[in-house]
């Protein structure tokens, strides 16, 4: 029985490796490739407008959302102790700093890197990328790289987007609800708000769209059998990127609190 | 030139090639028969290194596939072409961005003349005026016609046919004979054939190879197939439901 376990750890822990060196494998050839003319703009100007453009307004609603209820939620606090005014920068910190790149970055996952899964996954189950190699044509040059610049690229600018919305969202709460004056809480917004805050945040957002890059087109390349096996790797790629990108999040939050305490 | 050297290929516990050896002149045209599933596409792939063998080698020009710098497998690749059982057309893009993709991507030939070499590779396959359909609004036949064209569209040297003609109707097929026949007169291609179609492979053939339990099992020229002794072959070419092939199925597996 124990004995079992162990065998079935071991394996568990076999298909673990298994995953991330090829995940690796296929980030340095990304990497490498990306760097290598030629360069394909009009193919990364498309992916990032499927990528970025198209998920505006997703975006939109989401961090809006989150703006009014992290405003209504904070408030219900802060009254009791008559800090309203500090919802401001309770608000922006938290926004900047943490919950719009790791929210942006979530639903970028589940609309865009589900959507390269399923098509690099097709793809592959059609033989279209053996059909491509025939052609003399590297896969990775030609499918990843520009999914992987154009999610790196749109990104950071989807979350200073979210960030602007969620601080807007909050504002309307604060000052159409709570009697905060308009000037007071921009005031206050931009006073507890540092560059650091902003640009660690945009860091993360960049790294983000990276892995979601590399986890779809990675978990598509490696599809089998068929429609059926297209679902699974549709699924696990969403998993996989939601479990990286919090790990990543920990990772570069811990980091940057010692770097820039 | 190419030579494929005992070849061997496993799929988890399938040994799909068992030390296949097969010598295919520059300008001969082989044409691959054996049983659905025997491996015909597996050898396929492996001449264009889309596989990898496990031992054994390809060499194709003297050349090993196998052990090509990426450089040099892309030099190579822009001389073979591969027509896919299944087409695999790209499904984004149309029937035009389809045929000329090689030469969109790997020329700088101008626009206008590539769309020409396209709609010249196009009539060849006996298609016309459907440039602009995408791949899923054409009929089976009809993409595998385009798979066709896609592949003689770089002029290549080496042509891999993986069942050009199925599911085609008798007089295209016919027609698809004909352009596989005046590659090999006109251009010099080489190709390789796989086929179910016995009448054709007669009729296009330099050579007949039989795939059997993962090896040749007898190669000759069209004549000397049609006129053998070897029981395995005779049964298959004939169609029969009795023989050893059949006799067979249950110890192999
Ligand atoms: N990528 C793969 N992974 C695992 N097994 C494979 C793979 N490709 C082929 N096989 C196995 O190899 C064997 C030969 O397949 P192949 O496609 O070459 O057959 P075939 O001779 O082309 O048949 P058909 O005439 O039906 O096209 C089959 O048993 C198949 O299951
Ligand atoms: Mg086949």
């Amino acid at each position: 029985m124990l004995n079992l376990l162990f065998v079935d750890l071991g394996r568990k822990i076999i298909v673990f490796m298994y995953f991330f060196g090829g995940l690796a494998n296929l980030a340095i050839q990304t990497v490498y490739l990306t760097f290598k003319p030629p360069y394909k703009y009009d193919h990364i100007i498309e992916q990032s407008k499927r990528a970025g453009y198209e998920s505006f307004p997703i975006v939109s609603v989401v961090a809006l959302f989150i703006g009014f209820i992290f405003a209504l939620q904070s408030a219900y606090f802060m009254q009791r102790l008559g800090a309203e005014m500090y919802i401001a920068s309770l608000v922006a910190l938290a926004i900047v700093r943490e919950l719009g790149p790791v929210i942006t970055a979530l639903v970028v996952a589940g609309r865009v890197g589900a959507s390269h899964t399923a098509e690099l996954g097709s793809m592959q189950v059609t033989e279209q990328i053996d059909a491509l190699e025939t052609l003399a044509t590297n896969p990775i040059k030609y499918l990843v790289v520009p999914r992987f610049v154009a999610l790196g690229l749109m990104l950071p600018i989807l979350t200073l987007y979210a960030d602007i919305l969620g601080i807007l969202g909050s504002y309307l709460i604060c000052v159409f609800k709570l009697g905060i004056t308009s000037s007071m809480y921009m005031n206050i917004t931009f006073t507890s708000l540092a560059y650091k805050d902003l640009f660690t945040g945009l860091f993360k957002a960049w790294i983000f769209g990276m892995i979601i890059a590399l986890v779809s087109c990675y978990e598509g390349f490696n599809v089998r059998g068929g429609a059926e096996g297209v679902g699974k790797a549709t699924t696990r790629s969403v998993v996989i990127s939601f479990l990286m990108i919090l790990a990543a999040d920990c990772l570069f939050t811990a980091l940057f609190y010692f770097i820039f305490p | 030139m190419i030579e494929i050297l005992n070849l061997k290929k496993k799929f988890n516990n399938n040994l799909v090639l068992n030390d296949l050896s097969l010598k295919v002149e520059t300008g001969q045209t082989c044409v691959i028969i054996g049983r659905s599933g025997c491996g015909k596409s597996v050898l396929l792939k492996h001449i264009d290194g889309l596989l990898r063998p496990d031992s054994g080698k390809v060499l194709v020009d003297g050349k090993e596939v196998a052990g090509l710098s990426e450089l040099e497998l892309t030099k190579l690749r822009s001389k073979i072409s591969m027509v896919f059982q299944g087409g695999a057309l790209f499904d984004s893009m149309n029937v035009a961005e389809n045929v000329g993709f090689g030469l969109f991507e790997h020329t700088q030939i101008d626009h206008k003349e590539i769309l020409q070499r396209v709609d010249e590779s196009l009539s060849l396959v006996g298609l016309g005026g459907i440039d602009n359909l995408m791949p899923s609004e054409l009929s089976g036949g009809m993409r595998k016609r385009v798979s066709l064209a896609r592949a003689i569209c770089i002029k290549p040297e080496i042509l891999l046919y993986d069942e050009p003609t199925t599911g085609l109707d008798p007089i295209t097929a016919a027609s698809i004979n004909e352009l596989i026949r005046s590659l090999h007169d006109k251009l010099n291609v080489t190709s390789f054939v796989v086929t179910h179609d016995m009448t054709s492979a007669y009729h296009i053939a330099d050579k007949i190879a039989m795939m059997y339990k993962g090896r040749i099992v007898l190669e000759g020229t069209p004549e000397e197939i049609q006129n053998t002794k070897d029981p395995v072959v005779h049964q298959f070419i004939n169609g029969l439901a009795k023989g050893p092939i059949t006799e067979a199925v249950d110890t192999f597996k």
